[in-house]
C-alpha cells in the first residue's frame, strides 16, 4: 500500500464519527474498513465484486457482501447506513449518476475520492501526446478499467446538476492539502457529499 | 482429496428421547429416536460443536466410511476432516438423520411405540422448526448447551436459519448455503409433481406399502429424476450429456437412446432402492412450509429482530433452483437487523449441486470462514 493511499484513509478516518456504520463500496482487500474498525470501531461492510479480493476482506474478519456495484444498491435500506464510502473506485463505474444517487440514498454522510485527471503531470503527458499514466492513475490505456475519469472542475459540475451538496472537499498531493488551483495541482481529490 | 484427511472409519449412533416433541402442526411425538455421528472431539470447554444439517435426499452420515471398502464417503466428505475445511482437529462435528428420516431415525419405517407397528402413513408430518428442536435436544443429550455454528446447503441451509430463529442464544455461527427465505410457486410445483409420482404408484397403498411388502419404486425414481433435473444448470447437463447418443445410433424407440436418460435412470433406480418414499414426501413438504416471515405479513426482517448469530450465505450462479436472488433476500433480512454477515455469489456452472462440489475458491470460502470460528473458540 502507497503512503499516499494511507494518508487517504486518514482523511476518511477523519470525516467518519466513533462507532458509525460504514458501507464500502468497492473494498478490495478491506484494508479501509480495517483500518476505520481498528481506529474508529465502526460497524463497517465491504461490497466487492471480485473473488479474490471478496477472499481476502473476508480474511481480514470482515462483512463482505459480494456484487456488483453497477446493479445499485437494491438490498439496503435507504437511510440505514451513517456514511457510504466509494474510495478511489468512482473513475472504473459506468453508471455513475446511478451510483452516487444509491449512495446518497443509503447514506447520511457520503465520502467519494477519486483521482484527479486535471492535475498538472497528466495534463503534460497529454501534451506530449501520451495517455498520462501515474502513481494515482498506474494502467496503459488499452488495460485501465478506469473508464470514467474526470477533474475537480468535472465534479463540482456533476454535483450541482445533480443537486448533490458538497460538505466538505479535500484536494491532496502526496498527502498535504492544496488550496491553490486544487484542480491543477491536486492529485487526489476527496468530496464528503450529502443529498439536498 | 487425498485420504489422510479423512475422518477415516465412522459409526453410527442412535439416541432415544423419551420425552414427547411438540410438532408444528399440533400432534405430538411421544417418543422418538435420532441417528446421528459424530467426528472430531468435544473440548473442555463444550463450545466447538457444529451442527451438518442435510438436504432432501441426505442423511447422518456426513463423513467418512462405515467399512475401508465403502464405494462412497458420507455425503459432505469433502468438507471435514482433519485440515479439510470444516476441520475436526478444530471442531466437534455432529450429522443427524431428520425426523421422518429413513436411516435409523424415527419415521415412517420405525414403530409407532403406541400401536407397537410400523408407523407407515400415520408417521405424522414434520416442520423445519421440529427438525431444529429435536437437534436441540440431541445437542442437551451430548451436554452441549451452544453450538460454534449450524451449517448446511439447501434445506440445510433452512435448519441453519432456523436455529438462529429457535434457539439465539445457543448458536454463535449460521453457514447457509444455496438456500432460500421460503420456496417459490414453481419450486413447491417441483415438489408436487414428486409427490403426485409417488402417490399415484399403484404399489404405494396411501402411504402402507410396508404391510403388502411393496415399495412405490416407479414414483419414487421419476420423483427423483425430476429432482436431479432441477439440481443442474442448463449448461453443466450440456456440458456433461449433450445430446451424446448412448449407442451411437438413433434406435427410433422409448428405450434410453441419450445419455442424459441413462444418467436420469441410473440416478432413479438407485435412489428408489435405497431411499424411502414416505421420507421423500415429507422432506418435500417440510421444504414447502418453511417460510419463517410468514407470522411477520412476509417481512423477513422483522422475523429475524430475534437473530443473534453472526451469518455466512453463500449462493452459486448457475443456481436456478435457489437462484442467488433468494439468498440476498436473506442478506438483507440479515443487514437491516445490523447483524454480522457476508455474503459470498460463487461462479460455478454445476447449479444447485454446487454446494457439494469441492471448488477451491468455494472450498477457500468455507475454511476462511471456520478459521475465523476456531479463533474465536
Amino acid at each position: 500500500m502507497s503512503a499516499q493511499f494511507r494518508q487517504d484513509f486518514s482523511v476518511i478516518a477523519n470525516w467518519i464519527p466513533f462507532g458509525a456504520k460504514v458501507l464500502d463500496l468497492g473494498c478490495a482487500d478491506g484494508s479501509l474498513l480495517k483500518f476505520l474498525e481498528g481506529s474508529l470501531e465502526v460497524k463497517g461492510y465491504g461490497i466487492e465484486k471480485n473473488d479474490a479480493h471478496w477472499l481476502n476482506t473476508l480474511k481480514q474478519g470482515l462483512n463482505v457482501i459480494q456484487m456488483d456495484l453497477e446493479s445499485g444498491l437494491s438490498g439496503f435500506e435507504s437511510q440505514s447506513f451513517d456514511v457510504v464510502v466509494l474510495s478511489q473506485t468512482l473513475q472504473a463505474i459506468h453508471n455513475i449518476e446511478k451510483i452516487v444517487y444509491e449512495m446518497c440514498r443509503v447514506g447520511k454522510e457520503v465520502i467519494v475520492t477519486f483521482p484527479n485527471f486535471g492535475y498538472w503531470r497528466h495534463r503534460i503527458q497529454l501534451i506530449q501526446g501520451q495517455m498520462p499514466v501515474s502513481k494515482a492513475l498506474p494502467y496503459e490505456w488499452y488495460n485501465t478499467p478506469n473508464i470514467h475519469l474526470c477533474t475537480i472542475k468535472d465534479f463540482d459540475e456533476f454535483c450541482i446538476k445533480n443537486k448533490i451538496g458538497i460538505k466538505e472537499r479535500l484536494i491532496l498531493t502526496y498527502g498535504k492539502p492544496i488550496h491553490f488551483m486544487p484542480n491543477l495541482m491536486g492529485e487526489l481529490a476527496m468530496y464528503r457529499l450529502v443529498s439536498k | 482429496m487425498s485420504e489422510k484427511n479423512s475422518v477415516g472409519l465412522v459409526k453410527a449412533k442412535l439416541a432415544q428421547f423419551t420425552k414427547p416433541l411438540k410438532l408444528t402442526s399440533g400432534k405430538k411425538l411421544p417418543s422418538y429416536t435420532l441417528a446421528y455421528e459424530t467426528y472430531g472431539k468435544l473440548n473442555a470447554k463444550k463450545n466447538n460443536a457444529v451442527i451438518v444439517c442435510h438436504a432432501l435426499s441426505g442423511n447422518h452420515h456426513v463423513a467418512g466410511r462405515y467399512k475401508k471398502d465403502d464405494k462412497y464417503p458420507g455425503w459432505w466428505d469433502n468438507l471435514i476432516g482433519p485440515g479439510r475445511p470444516l476441520d475436526t482437529d478444530r471442531f466437534f462435528v455432529i450429522g443427524i438423520n431428520n425426523l421422518g428420516g429413513c436411516h435409523g431415525t424415527s419415521g415412517s419405517m420405525s414403530i409407532n411405540p403406541k400401536t407397537k407397528k410400523l408407523w407407515g402413513s400415520d408417521f405424522p408430518i414434520v416442520t423445519v422448526e421440529d427438525w431444529v428442536n429435536s437437534q436441540a435436544a440431541l445437542i442437551d443429550h451430548l451436554g452441549i448447551e451452544s453450538l460454534a455454528a449450524v451449517i448446511g446447503g439447501s434445506i440445510g441451509g433452512m435448519q441453519a436459519m432456523q436455529w438462529t430463529l429457535s434457539y439465539p442464544k445457543r448458536v454463535r455461527h449460521a453457514i447457509v448455503i444455496a438456500a432460500a427465505p421460503n420456496l417459490t410457486a414453481q419450486n413447491v410445483a417441483f415438489n408436487e409433481v414428486a409427490r403426485q409420482a409417488i402417490i399415484t404408484d399403484p404399489d404405494f397403498y396411501n402411504g402402507d406399502y410396508y404391510r403388502f411388502k411393496k415399495k412405490p419404486k416407479r414414483g419414487l425414481r421419476v420423483a427423483r429424476m425430476l429432482g436431479h433435473i432441477t439440481y443442474l444448470s442448463d449448461d453443466a447437463m450440456d456440458s456433461k450429456f449433450g445430446r451424446k447418443l448412448k449407442n451411437k445410433n438413433i434406435e427410433y424407440s422409448f428405450d434410453v437412446n441419450f445419455e442424459m436418460e441413462s444418467y436420469l435412470h441410473h440416478q432413479g433406480d438407485k435412489f428408489a432402492e435405497e431411499f424411502d418414499a414416505n421420507t421423500y414426501l415429507r422432506m418435500t413438504r417440510a421444504l414447502d412450509y418453511f417460510d419463517p416471515a410468514i407470522e411477520y405479513q412476509g417481512n423477513l426482517s422483522k422475523a429475524f429482530k430475534k437473530v443473534e448469530a453472526d451469518f455466512l450465505v453463500v449462493s452459486f450462479t448457475s443456481d436456478w433452483r435457489f437462484s442467488p436472488q433468494r439468498s440476498k433476500e436473506i442478506v438483507k433480512a440479515l443487514l437491516d437487523n445490523e447483524l454480522t454477515v457476508s455474503y459470498a455469489e460463487v461462479t460455478a456452472e454445476h447449479g444447485h449441486d454446487a454446494f457439494l462440489m469441492s471448488d477451491p475458491h468455494y472450498h477457500g470460502i468455507l475454511t476462511t470462514y471456520f478459521k475465523k470460528i476456531a479463533n474465536q473458540l
